[in-house]
């Protein structure tokens, strides 16, 4: 396998000395004898928006969901740094299909902030201010699930918003979506980014990638094929996979 | 058949003018069967929630066992209470055999199986659907089970209505571990068998009413809470 034409770990020029935030070192995962994610190593910059790129079944989603710790790898390791008090990152994900549990939209938001060890005096005041921010105020009352796939979208959102996140992982968050709801979660993304959450993101949509990507990782059968800053990785892929994958001739 | 005619008539002209005797009855049955589903819920659904989301060695043995036990014959679920609380039985010395007590604990017999797993059909749907989510919000299981019993409110009611249903329709159990007296253990279903064989009919037949209307009031409030949990909850 020629393929592996860089180093997976790369850092932003504006950071080279910082601590990276993410550690993933011979991550490997496999169910019921089939392995679907192997010799994972990989290093995130502590600033930045990383799209995990490739065909359908190269294993993105499962790789975030390892990352997050929503399941166990079967062999490698997830190392994540702490801030300076020792305290670890938050973290949140938003799903492809947003999970609304089955209260209003506001109680959705409470909920997390509960969750998050908030204190139930100020719950209240920090979900309407979140429900604004993503342009659902005067839906705070409504039944979550009956809200349209663009609203509960953002209303996820808008959840992750209130956890305060250090990272944002988003699986293919907009596949399901129209382009103005795909709008409006590209523009939340950028919101969180410059809030100063590291995003993490799925996604096989090339143009999407483009718009919110600084570096991408480009994954194939289980594998990291390429970890390459998102200008080189469009302009030059250094990998034939990656260009045969542009190029729209590698199907998944 | 004039007979039943005019025990028709009798047993309406019971229930309106409020017979004390059958309101006593009446009474004493919604007593019995609301603190059997009582007791019936407060272990069910937190027990058939525990297992949609633990899993431990013999769960698929318990899971079976309550399902079976859905199933339970009335008087067996009595003849067991009746052990138990008998005279020689290992609670005897509590003296609760032909009490309301010992009815409460044989319908709360019948009772649990059908909470607990029905609740725990629902809350694993439930559970399949919201566990990754749960999951990274950082709710362990033990939180996500009140959150999970909450979210499946809807469900977990109609659960609850159906648990009164077989309680308050059941005769067998209360029969053989209330013993039918007059004024102490009488309620409903065993007033109705013993009226009936009696000759009694217009008691037996006003009950039999009472019953039935408290049957269908049941059935009613669980399509409504359906209903209402579909048009809100999506």
């Amino acid at each position: 396998m020629n393929d592996f034409c860089q180093p997976a770990t790369w850092l932003p020029p504006a950071s080279p000395t910082s601590e990276p935030l993410l550690r993933l070192a011979g991550l490997g995962f496999s169910h019921r004898g089939q392995t679907l994610l192997k010799d994972i190593d990989l290093t995130l910059a502590p600033r930045g928006r990383t799209v995990i790129l490739g065909p359908n079944g190269a294993g993105k989603s499962l790789l975030m969901r390892l990352a997050h710790g929503l399941l166990a790898p079967t062999s490698g390791q997830v190392r994540w740094a702490t801030h300076d008090s020792g305290r670890p990152l938050r973290q949140a994900m938003v799903f492809q299909r947003p999970v609304m549990l089955r209260r209003s939209a506001l109680a959705n938001l409470s909920y997390a902030l509960a969750a998050r060890g908030v204190a139930w005096r100020r719950r209240r005041g920090l979900a309407m201010a979140a429900l604004e921010r993503f342009g659902l105020a005067s839906l705070a009352d409504r039944p979550a699930r009956v809200l349209s796939g663009g609203e509960q979208q953002r209303l996820a959102l808008a959840r992750a918003w209130v956890l305060e996140p250090d990272v944002l992982f988003l699986d293919e968050p907009t596949s399901a979506l129209d382009p103005a709801s795909m709008r409006a979660v590209e523009d939340a993304v950028h919101t969180f980014h410059d809030q100063g959450s590291r995003i993490v993101m799925t996604s096989h949509d090339l143009n999407q990638a483009r718009r919110l990507a600084d570096d991408i990782v480009f994954l194939c059968e289980g594998r990291i094929i390429e970890h390459t800053p998102a200008k080189a990785f469009f302009h030059a892929p250094c990998s034939q996979l990656a260009r045969d994958f542009l190029s729209g001739e590698l199907l998944g | 058949m004039p007979d039943t005619d005019n025990a028709f008539q009798a047993a309406l002209s019971l229930i309106l003018g409020l017979d004390p005797t059958l309101l006593g009855i009446v009474t004493l049955s919604l007593q019995v069967s609301l603190a059997a589903v009582l007791v019936g819920a407060l272990i069910g659904l937190p027990l058939g929630a525990a297992l949609a989301l633990w899993q431990f060695p013999g769960r698929g043995l318990v899971v079976t066992l309550l399902n079976a036990f859905m199933g339970l014959p009335p008087v067996v679920a009595g003849l067991l209470v009746y052990l138990m609380l008998s005279r020689a039985g290992p609670l005897g010395g509590l003296g609760l055999l032909f009490t309301p007590t010992a009815m409460v604990i044989a319908q709360s017999l019948l009772v649990l199986p059908i909470i607990a797993a029905l609740t725990r059909d629902h809350v694993l749907t439930l559970w399949d659907e919201y566990r990754e989510q749960l999951h990274s919000f950082g709710v362990t299981r033990l939180r996500a089970m009140p959150s999970l019993l909450w979210d499946a409110r809807f469900a977990l009611m109609t659960v609850i209505l159906a648990g009164f249903g077989r309680a308050s329709a059941e005769v067998g159990a209360v029969l053989i571990v209330g013993g039918n007296i007059d004024g102490v253990t009488r309620v409903m279903t065993t007033a109705i068998a013993l009226e009936t064989s009696k000759g009694n009919l217009a008691l037996a037949l006003g009950l039999g009413l009472v019953l039935l209307g408290l049957v269908a009031l049941v059935n009613g409030t669980a399509y409504l809470v359906g209903e209402r949990a579909r048009r809100k909850l999506g």
